[in-house]
């Protein structure tokens, strides 16, 4: 039961039972410390409760503290949803333990629910036996009736089957704040930080850098700054007098390699490998985009990092944004354009004119629910087939994706180092879970970064024969065509979204040479597989008979999928994709050697559609969109039936669920 | 070396070193050219007897003029008849889609300040499909100078009407007629709070090479707006202002500092009207007092648009010339003071940048 609330049945690191070590808390309450493995924590409130500020804080508390940990924000798209409904409830989740951690966790251990709302649009989550902890300042017959509550479950009995602690969250940060001279619904207000001191010492998290935040955050209102401060450390006394919580709980830091580490989101990740390739190739970053949830943030934290010769332009549409950064690659730039899939839409048709005048362009695509807008704030992966098709003609486009948040750092780098070398726009398609989830990251040094000053090489000589300028004669081996920019004398040019004639580049509606040229853009794209490492597979023994392939966020919960899959027993191959066009060279190969090969995704089986396709594999779909990841146990109970079904004999009786993840 | 200052920290950036290679083995910038020089061997492809041609010759012959280097000047254009004007120019030249000309361009600009950047653009092009972008560069300011050919229909597609074609003309699409009202291109500018805002007509070479000029002087977004006959689709559109015999009565010569007396004989004249607007009045009915002297250097756009709406659909009482030219920041070039500015406090370091805030460390 490792992960379950311990008060309820105490458990250790793996599983094993651990004895409540008794302390001494001030006042002379004995209170007693459990070592937990790992803890799942979900708070839910009302979007104006602040509930995503409060995760924040406490994940950058258990990164400091040294735990592996996964978030995952969920909240509405309304900014503000009338208060107290359920459409205005606003969640933050995070798994933290002792080892590394693969997904923010499949339901929580302790559910923190700030009103009826929260409750009700969370509890059927929380596993029986579970912490509940309510502030029951708010379980009014107002906000009760509010969510169609006709009783006070805090009265009659239906938590019954939670270990449920209702607290007076609100008034207590009232009593806190009471010489704090705020008004009372500006006082009110600090009440997730109260929370967070109460968790925090439940959880013997490290204290001074949410101290330090809060200073930081408010330095020009320094009433608030202090009233949240006390709030925080109010909420941390309560816990250690109180008799409501007899025990805290102990997650020893996880092993981690080496390192300097800090806690980063993907939306940030993939702005700092953005600056990261803009400082490692020379060029100027230029970025063109128009704001949309979620990818709004990379352009927030760019615009952040003018030092660096980043220009940020916040154009009147996507075309713009993506006109824009077409515009500044023809300029020599590092053309980037942000956006979500009705973005790309809207791009589709500039993606195209960067496929023939064959410049480089970085195309982020952060990928919501969809089709229309969908869920602006929930994460899917429908848009791969957009990014591989969407656009007339046959205008092929390298794509690549990050499996974590913080490999959204190398994807952004892969994906300039594969634009600038191959002179061709690139789709980096994240998502709206590695955008907002958060892990610990190990600072890369700059230094150890690719350098990408080789693949940019601008043509300031004529390469034609008779002493002229053939802007589309091709290097031999990457077929990248020459690349000169404005303000280079004698290299002037004409580019354009006509069909260009082979090396000179001028209009030809010639059927020999558009078939050529076709064929040679296609060409120039499958080529990128001779610079990409081979497909990551982990099968650990190597004799698997069955393969779960994913590309995207569905690493983690693969992951952990694969790792219960493994510790009952059974073999499993993870297949990891980076690069989706094109495909590893050797993955048509490494898809043969198993038996069964099953497809997790995030939309209606798109990245399956492209394997039968390409490879004649029989790749068995499992499919999901609910705007949230998968859970590790449900994919764990589909890889155990494909393995039953190939190999019956070679089962071993123990269950997947429960074991760790 | 040269560097260009194209924002970047301390070391010359590959563009820079791309240029200044360019430079050593070419000598220094050549600036001094010939029409021809600005001549490429692709073969002009518009119906013979086109306006486009006209223009054309025009710029080719006005450019050298401005002394910039041929690889210094980047013209970009949308899709249409009009824009395939690029590939008739020995510059740097990129023949985009329908529509987004004025964004590409603004990146590029944006990019690369030491550029002459133009846009030539078509009336469906500007205004139909790309009606946003253009207005959006207008009321950025960004420093290029766009050049709309104003055919007043669809020349490429085969001659369906335009947002500027007139109410009631019968083409393909619209048997029967055209239902919508048309834009005034430089009633729109305006509105926009273009910094630069001027008419010309394809075949005055002297008017247009004048407003050409003093639009690519100008630091800011300029728009030219360029009468061009379609002599296929849309034979005579501007007849009624090019005849000799009926052009001096209605069009209304724009001479800074000047009164807009036009007309044979100068017997037309520009007055004052209610609410701020203008209205033409005959010039021995006024004093010479109440005639307005042109001054496109007014910051309230009120006059030029007043003037812009002195001119109806069918052309007459059409002003030609600058409506207006005023100063104001240019958007490239307070880009570049803000990164000079963030720079101010030290070149970015990568290192630091990467660590963040709080870190921890696993030995
Ligand atoms: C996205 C898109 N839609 C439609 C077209 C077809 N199209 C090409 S040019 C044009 C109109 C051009 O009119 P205008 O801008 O006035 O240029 P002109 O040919 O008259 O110079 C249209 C509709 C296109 N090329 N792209
Ligand atoms: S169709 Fe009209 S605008 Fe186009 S080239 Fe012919 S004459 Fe010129
Ligand atoms: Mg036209």
């Amino acid at each position: 039961m490792t992960g379950t609330n311990p008060t309820v049945a105490p458990s250790g690191p793996n599983g094993a039972p651990a004895s409540p070590v008794p302390t001494s808390a001030p006042g002379g309450l004995v209170k007693s410390v459990v070592e937990l493995d790992r803890v799942v924590i979900r708070l839910a409130g009302d979007s104006g409760d602040g509930m995503q500020l409060t995760g924040n804080r406490f994940t950058s508390e258990t990164a400091s503290f040294g735990n592996d940990l996964k978030t995952l924000p969920n909240f509405p798209a309304e900014i503000r949803a009338p208060t107290g409904t359920l459409p205005g409830v606003s969640s933050f989740q995070l798994q933290f333990a002792d080892h590394d951690v693969m997904t923010p966790g499949d339901a929580p251990d302790v559910l923190v629910a700030m009103n009826p709302a929260a409750l009700k649009a969370n509890l059927a989550e929380l596993p029986g036996g579970g912490l509940l902890i309510l502030d029951s300042d708010e379980f009014t017959p107002r906000n009760l009736a509010k969510v169609g509550y006709a009783t006070n479950p805090l009265e009659d009995g239906s938590l019954e089957g939670w270990q449920t602690v209702s607290v007076p969250l609100t008034s207590m940060t009232l009593d806190a704040l009471a010489d704090s001279g705020l008004g009372k619904k500006e006082a009110e207000r600090s009440k997730n930080m109260f929370t967070l001191g109460l968790l925090s010492w439940m959880y013997h998290r490290p204290t001074e850098g949410t101290v330090r935040f809060l200073e930081r955050q408010f330095r020009r209102k320094p009433e608030i700054a202090a009233a949240n401060i006390a709030a925080f450390r109010a909420g941390y006394n309560y816990g250690e007098t109180t008799e409501a919580f007899a025990v805290s709980y102990e997650i020893k830091p996880a092993p981690m390699k080496p390192g300097r580490y800090r806690n980063i989101s993907g939306n940030q990740a993939l702005a700092l490998g953005l600056v990261a390739a803009g400082q490692r190739s020379g060029l100027p970053v230029f970025l063109g985009a128009y704001p949309i949830t979620p990818a709004s943030d990379i352009l927030h934290e760019l615009s952040r990092h003018k030092a660096f010769g980043v220009r940020t332009f916040q154009a009147e549409d996507e075309i713009a944004g993506i006109g824009a950064a077409l515009g500044a690659s023809f300029g020599g730039a590092l053309g980037v354009t942000t956006t979500s899939g009705p973005g790309v839409a809207l791009k589709a048709e500039t993606i195209g004119l960067a496929v023939m005048t064959e410049l480089p362009l970085v195309i982020v695509d952060v990928q919501r629910g969809g089709p229309s807008t969908g869920l602006p704030t929930k994460t899917e992966q429908s848009d791969l087939l957009q990014a591989m098709f969407g656009r007339n003609g046959e205008a092929p486009v390298p794509v690549i994706a990050p499996r974590s948040p913080g490999d959204c750092f190398d994807a952004a780098v892969e994906a300039a180092r594969i634009a600038l070398a191959y002179r061709t726009p690139v789709m980096l398609l994240s998502d709206g879970y590695l955008a907002n989830g958060a892990e610990p990251w190990a600072i890369p040094d700059a230094d150890s970064l690719p350098d990408l000053s080789g693949a940019v090489g601008f043509a300031t000589e004529p390469n034609g024969e008779d002493g002229e300028f053939l802007p589309y004669l091709r290097d031999p081996e990457t077929l990248a065509r020459a690349w000169a920019i404005p303000g280079t004398a004698g290299m002037q040019h004409r580019i354009g979204g006509l069909e260009k004639a082979d090396r000179t580049g001028n209009i030809s509606y010639d059927p020999a040479n558009h078939d050529f040229m076709t064929r040679t853009r296609q060409a120039k794209v499958d080529g990128i597989a001779a610079t990409i490492p081979p497909t990551d597979v982990d099968d650990p023994d190597g004799d698997a008979r069955v393969a779960v392939i994913g590309w995207g966020s569905t690493y983690g919960p693969i992951g952990a999928a694969a790792r219960r899959i493994r510790s009952s027993g059974r073999k499993v191959a993870q297949i990891h994709l980076r690069h989706i066009n094109p495909f590893p060279a050797d993955l048509g190969e490494v898809l043969a050697r198993y038996d069964r090969v099953i497809c997790p995704e995030m939309n209606l089986g798109q990245l399956a559609l492209l394997l039968r396709a390409r490879y004649l594999v029989d790749v068995q779909s499992h499919t999901q969109v609910r705007g949230l990841p998968f859970r590790a146990a449900e994919l764990a109970a589909v890889i155990q039936d494909a393995i039953d079904t190939v190999q019956p004999a070679a089962v071993t009786s123990a269950a997947v669920n429960g074991a760790p993840q | 070396m040269t560097t260009v200052d194209i924002g970047m920290p301390d070391a010359p950036t590959p563009i820079d070193a791309a240029i200044a290679r360019s430079l050593e083995q070419h000598g220094p910038k050549l600036t001094e050219l010939k029409g021809k020089d600005l001549k490429t061997d692709q073969e002009v492809r518009w119906c013979p007897g086109c306006g486009d041609y006209v223009i054309l010759n025009a710029v080719q012959s006005f450019l050298p003029s401005l002394g910039i280097a041929r690889e210094d000047m980047v013209i970009v254009s949308g899709i249409g008849c009009s824009s395939r004007f690029p590939y008739y120019m020995n510059t740097y030249g990129m023949h985009s889609i329908h529509g987004r000309a004025p964004a590409i361009a603004t990146g590029l600009a944006a990019a690369r300040p030491d550029l002459s950047v133009w846009v030539v653009t078509g009336d469906g092009d500007a205004l139909s499909i790309g009606g946003n972008h253009l207005i959006h560069a207008l009321r950025r300011n960004v420093d290029m100078t766009i050049l709309l050919f104003n055919n007043r229909i669809y020349g490429l597609t085969k001659g369906q009407y335009s947002p500027t074609s007139e109410v009631g003309k019968v083409t393909k699409s619209t048997p029967m007629g055209s239902l919508d009202h048309p834009f005034n291109p430089v009633s729109l500018a305006i509105g926009a709070d273009a910094t630069f805002v001027g008419r010309a007509m394809d075949s005055d070479r002297k008017g247009l090479t004048d407003v050409l000029r003093q639009a690519a002087e100008h630091k800011g977004t300029s728009l030219v707006e360029i009468y061009q006959n379609c002599n296929i689709f849309n034979d005579g559109a501007f007849e009624l202002l090019k005849d000799p015999a009926t052009g001096p009565m209605w069009t209304i010569p724009l001479r800074h500092g000047e009164p807009l007396v036009f007309g044979p004989d100068g017997a037309s004249c520009v007055v004052r009207d209610d609410f701020g607007g203008l209205r033409v009045a005959e010039t021995n009915q006024v004093d010479a007092g109440e005639i307005v002297v042109h001054d496109a250097t007014r910051q309230d756009p009120s006059y030029a648009f007043a003037l812009s709406r002195l001119s109806t659909q069918d052309l007459r009482y059409t002003p030609m010339g600058v409506f207006r030219k005023v100063e104001k920041p240019s958007y490239e070039a307070m880009m570049a003071e803000q990164l000079h500015e963030a720079r101010l406090q030290g070149p970015g370091d990568l290192d630091a940048l990467l660590a963040g805030g709080d870190t921890w460390t696993v030995d």
